[in-house]
C-alpha cells in the first residue's frame, strides 16, 4: 500500500458537509483518514504541499464514451481514463455504444479489466439497455450487474418503444440500477442541428426541442407508472426542463444531467458548418442555455456531465451532414462549467463543485463525491483562479473535436488522486 | 458607353448570397447586361477567359445548371471539364477533401460545385486556392439561380428596391429560396414565402420574409411570384399527401392569376412540373418569363466567373467590344 498522504494547507471545499476552509487531509489506506487543521499523521506520511490550491472531492461523470472497444481510432480506455484525469475525473460511467455494444457480462467485464489495467480514472461500465442496442429485447440486467454494470442505456440512440421503457424501469428495480435515456423521438430526428433560424439560413435539417421533450415527457409518465429510476441524458431544450420540473415537484424517482457545452453554447457556432458544433442533443438557443442553466441552479437538473464523445479528426473533416455528433468534453468541462456558471456570478464554486461531484454520487449511490473520514481517497485539486487556453494538441484523449479551442478558461485542474494515489500531475 | 458604377469586391469565391452587400450584387447584375448581348451574336465568344482551366464538378444530376455554365465558361474561352456523379471517383468513396487536394494539384482555376451537402462549397473554398462557385450545395444556396432572378425581374420591372416577391412551393428543401431571400433583402424586395406548413421551414420569419398560407393571397400581393419545383419525393416522404392536392390548393393556375388585380410576373427555376405546381397556361402565357430566365442564366454565369476570374467590373463591355 502508498505511504499516507497529507494534502497540506488547501482550501477544502466539499459541499457534502457544507466545508469551505482551509485545513489539511490526511490519506491513508486508500481512504480519507481524517479533514482538519495542523494535521500530523504518521512519522513515514508523505506532505504535499497544496496552499493556494483548492481541494475539494474528485469529479465524477456519469456519461462518456470511450469507444472501446471497436473505436479505437478515436479514444481507448487508456486514453479516455487519462483525459478523465486531465479533467479531475476519479470516476467516469462508460456508455454501451461500443462495436460490439456492452450488452453481455463479458464485455462489461473486459472493460473493468481493461479500466485497471489502464490506471487512469475509475471507470464503471454501463451496460445496453437492449440486445445489440437495437430497441428490442431487454438484455440480461442482473447478469450485467452482477458481472458490474452500475446502470443500463442504449445511449447513442433512444429506448425508443414505449413498452420496452416501461419493463425497463420495472425490471431495473429489483437489481437498484437507473435507466439512463437518451431523448430523442426518431420519427422527428434525422436532423444534424438545432431546428431554427440558424438552420434554416445554413439549409441544414432541424432537430426541435420537441424530439427531446416529447420523450422526456413520455418517459417521466412512466417512471411515476412504474417508480423506477429514470435518469435523462444531455438535457437541451427549455420544454425538457419544465416537464423535470413538474417531475421533482411530484417528487418521482427522475433524475438528469446537462453537459457543460449546453450549458453555454448556441447553434451560432455552427455557422460556417463548424463540424466540431455538431452534437446531439444539439446547441440549441439563448433560451435554452438560459433555462437548462437555470433548472440546474434550481435543482431540477441534479448534475453536470460530459457526454464526452471523441472523433477523429477526418470524422470531423467532413460536410456537415457527413460529419459525427460529438464533443470531446473530459478535459475542459470544468473550466467550461466555471465560466458558464461561477465566472458569471450564477453559482459558487461550491455549487459547482456539488454538480460535478457530490450530486452524481448521491443520486447513484456511490462511494465519493465527499471529503469525509472513510470516504475513498478520490480528490481533486485545482486552481480555480488560474487561466489557461484550450489547446486541444495537449489534450490526453486521443481526439481533439472541440467547438472551444482556444477559448481561454479560468480554473484548471493540477492533480488528481484515486484511491490514495496521485495519478495526474500537471507539469 | 462606360457607365460609372460603385466599386464592389466579390471575393475568392461565389458560395451564396448571404452576407454580400447590395453594391456587390448589383455590379454582378450589372456586368450581366453586356454579355446578355453576346449571347444573341453570330460568334458567341469574348475570349477574356483563355487559358484559364474551370472544372464543372457535380455531385449531383443537373442539366439545366451544367450546360448553362459550359456555355457561360465556353462562350468566354475558358477549358472545362466536366465530372459528374457517375463514372468518375465522386461515386467510387473519395472524400471531397480528397477531391479537392486532387484539384489542387491540377492547378485548377476555378470549380464550379454542385453537391447535396449544404455547406459543399464554402467547404471546398476554405480548402483551395482556385475560385470556387457553388453551383448549388444542398438546402442551402443557389447564388446564380437567384442572381438570374432578380435580373428577370429587374428587365421586365425595371428595378427590385421596394417591389413584392413570392417564393412560392417548398421552403424547407429550396435552395433557391434562401438565395433569392438573400439576395432579394438585400436589395430591398420585400419577400414572402407560400406553401404548405410543413414545407416552410422554421425561423424563416427570423429572416425578414413574410408568410402566405393561401396562394390566392400571395398572388394578390406580389409583383412576381417564384414558384419551385415540386419534387415527387415530398409526397413519399410525407411532407404533403398528394400532388393533386398540392395543385388543387396550391397551384398557380390562370384562374387564380385572373382574379388578381394586377398583371403578375411568374418566375420558374425549372425543370417545372405542368400540372403540379404551375398550370401550362400559366408557364407559356403572357406574364410568363420562364424562357428570359434561362437566357439570363448565361449571362448572369459569365458575369461571375468574369469577375472571379479579376475582371474589372466596367470592363465588360470593353472586352466584348474586342472581337467585334
Ligand atoms: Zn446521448
Amino acid at each position: 500500500m502508498n505511504r499516507p498522504l497529507i494534502l497540506r494547507g488547501g482550501r477544502i471545499v466539499d459541499p457534502s458537509q457544507d466545508l469551505d476552509g482551509v485545513a489539511d487531509v490526511l490519506v491513508s489506506d486508500g481512504r480519507i483518514e481524517a479533514v482538519g487543521q495542523d494535521i500530523a499523521g504518521p512519522d513515514e506520511a508523505e506532505v504535499l504541499d497544496v496552499s493556494g490550491q483548492v481541494v475539494a472531492p474528485g469529479l465524477i461523470d456519469l456519461h462518456v464514451h470511450l469507444r472501446e472497444p471497436g473505436g479505437e481510432g478515436k479514444e481507448t480506455i487508456h486514453t479516455g481514463s487519462h483525459a478523465a484525469l486531465a479533467g479531475g475525473f476519479t470516476t467516469v460511467w462508460a456508455m454501451p455504444n461500443t462495436d460490439p455494444p456492452i450488452d453481455d457480462p463479458a464485455a462489461v467485464g473486459y472493460l473493468r479489466l481493461a479500466a485497471r489495467v489502464a490506471r487512469g480514472t475509475q471507470v464503471m461500465p454501463i451496460g445496453a439497455a437492449s440486445i445489440g442496442q437495437k430497441g428490442e429485447r431487454m438484455t440480461e440486467v442482473g447478469e450485467l450487474v452482477k458481472a458490474g454494470a452500475v446502470a443500463v442505456s442504449d445511449d447513442g440512440a433512444p429506448v425508443w418503444d414505449t413498452g420496452l421503457m416501461r419493463r425497463l424501469l420495472e425490471y431495473t428495480q429489483t437489481f437498484g440500477i437507473p435507466v439512463l435515456q437518451h431523448a430523442e423521438d426518431i420519427s422527428l430526428a434525422g436532423g444534424v442541428m438545432n431546428e431554427g433560424v440558424v438552420a434554416t439560413a445554413l439549409g441544414l435539417r432541424g432537430l426541435p426541442n420537441a424530439a427531446e421533450s416529447c420523450i422526456v415527457a413520455r418517459d417521466i409518465q412512466l417512471a411515476e407508472l412504474t417508480g423506477g429510476h429514470l435518469h435523462v441524458c444531455h438535457v437541451s431544450a427549455r420544454q425538457s426542463v419544465e416537464q423535470l420540473r413538474l417531475a421533482k415537484e411530484k417528487g418521482l424517482t427522475v433524475t438528469s444531467e446537462v453537459t457543460p457545452h449546453h450549458l453555454i453554447l448556441t447553434d451560432e457556432m455552427c455557422r460556417g458548418y463548424n463540424t466540431e458544433a455538431k452534437v446531439n442533443p444539439p446547441l440549441r438557443t439563448e433560451a435554452d442555455v438560459e433555462a437548462v442553466a437555470q433548472g440546474l441552479l434550481d435543482g431540477v437538473i441534479d448534475i453536470i456531465a460530459t457526454d464526452h464523445a471523441p472523433h477523429t479528426y477526418e470524422e470531423k473533416e467532413q460536410e456537415f451532414d457527413y460529419a459525427p455528433f460529438g464533443i470531446n468534453g473530459l478535459e475542459t468541462a470544468f473550466g467550461l462549467s466555471m465560466r458558464a456558471l461561477v465566472q458569471t456570478g450564477r453559482l459558487t464554486l461550491s455549487g459547482l463543485i456539488d454538480r460535478m461531484s457530490c450530486n452524481p454520487a448521491r443520486i447513484m449511490g456511490l462511494e465519493g463525491g465527499a471529503l469525509r473520514p472513510g470516504s475513498p481517497a478520490d480528490i481533486v485539486v485545482l486552481d480555480p483562479d488560474e487561466k489557461w487556453t484550450v489547446d486541444p494538441t495537449d489534450f490526453r484523449s486521443k481526439s481533439r473535436n472541440t467547438p472551444i479551442a482556444g477559448w481561454e478558461l479560468v480554473g484548471r485542474v493540477h492533480r488528481t488522486l484515486v484511491a490514495g494515489e496521485v495519478r495526474f500531475v500537471r507539469d | 458607353m462606360s457607365q460609372t458604377r460603385p466599386e464592389f469586391e466579390l471575393g475568392k469565391d461565389l458560395v451564396g448570397l448571404e452576407g454580400l452587400s447590395a453594391e456587390t450584387i448589383t455590379g454582378i447584375l450589372d456586368t450581366a447586361e453586356p454579355f446578355k448581348e453576346i449571347s444573341e451574336r453570330a460568334i458567341k465568344k469574348v475570349p477574356v477567359l483563355r487559358g484559364k482551366t474551370i472544372v464543372n464538378l457535380f455531385y449531383e444530376p443537373s442539366t439545366r445548371t451544367r450546360i448553362s455554365f459550359e456555355f457561360a465558361e465556353k462562350r468566354l474561352g475558358a477549358d472545362t471539364v466536366n465530372i459528374s456523379s457517375s463514372g468518375s471517383s465522386v461515386v467510387k468513396g473519395e472524400t471531397l477533401v480528397d477531391t479537392a487536394r486532387n484539384l489542387e494539384a491540377m492547378r485548377i482555376d476555378m470549380v464550379v460545385i454542385r453537391h447535396a451537402s449544404s455547406g459543399a462549397a464554402s467547404f471546398l473554398a476554405d480548402r483551395i486556392p482556385s475560385n470556387v462557385i457553388n453551383g448549388g450545395d444542398g438546402q442551402h444556396e443557389h447564388p446564380t439561380q437567384a442572381l438570374l432572378d432578380m435580373l428577370t425581374i429587374r428587365d421586365r420591372l425595371g428595378r427590385l428596391e421596394g417591389l413584392k416577391i413570392c417564393i412560392i412551393g417548398d421552403i424547407v428543401h429550396s435552395r433557391v429560396a434562401r438565395s433569392n431571400i438573400f439576395g432579394l433583402r438585400t436589395l430591398g424586395a420585400e419577400v414572402a414565402v407560400c406553401g404548405p406548413r410543413s414545407l416552410i421551414p422554421v425561423g424563416i420569419e427570423e429572416l425578414g420574409v413574410s408568410i402566405f398560407n393561401h396562394v390566392e393571397d400571395a398572388i394578390e400581393w406580389a409583383d412576381a411570384l417564384n414558384v419551385l419545383r415540386l419534387q415527387l419525393e415530398r409526397m413519399q416522404t410525407g411532407f404533403i399527401p398528394s400532388l393533386r392536392e398540392y395543385n388543387r390548393v396550391f397551384g398557380v393556375t390562370r384562374a387564380r392569376l385572373e382574379k388578381a388585380a394586377r398583371d403578375t410576373v411568374i418566375l420558374h427555376p425549372g425543370p417545372m412540373n405542368r400540372g403540379v405546381e404551375i398550370d401550362s397556361a400559366v408557364a407559356d402565357g403572357p406574364q410568363s418569363v420562364i424562357l428570359p430566365q434561362v437566357t439570363n442564366g448565361v449571362a448572369v454565369r459569365m458575369a461571375v466567373l468574369y469577375l472571379l476570374a479579376g475582371g474589372k467590373p466596367g470592363g465588360a463591355e470593353a472586352a466584348k467590344q474586342e472581337i467585334t
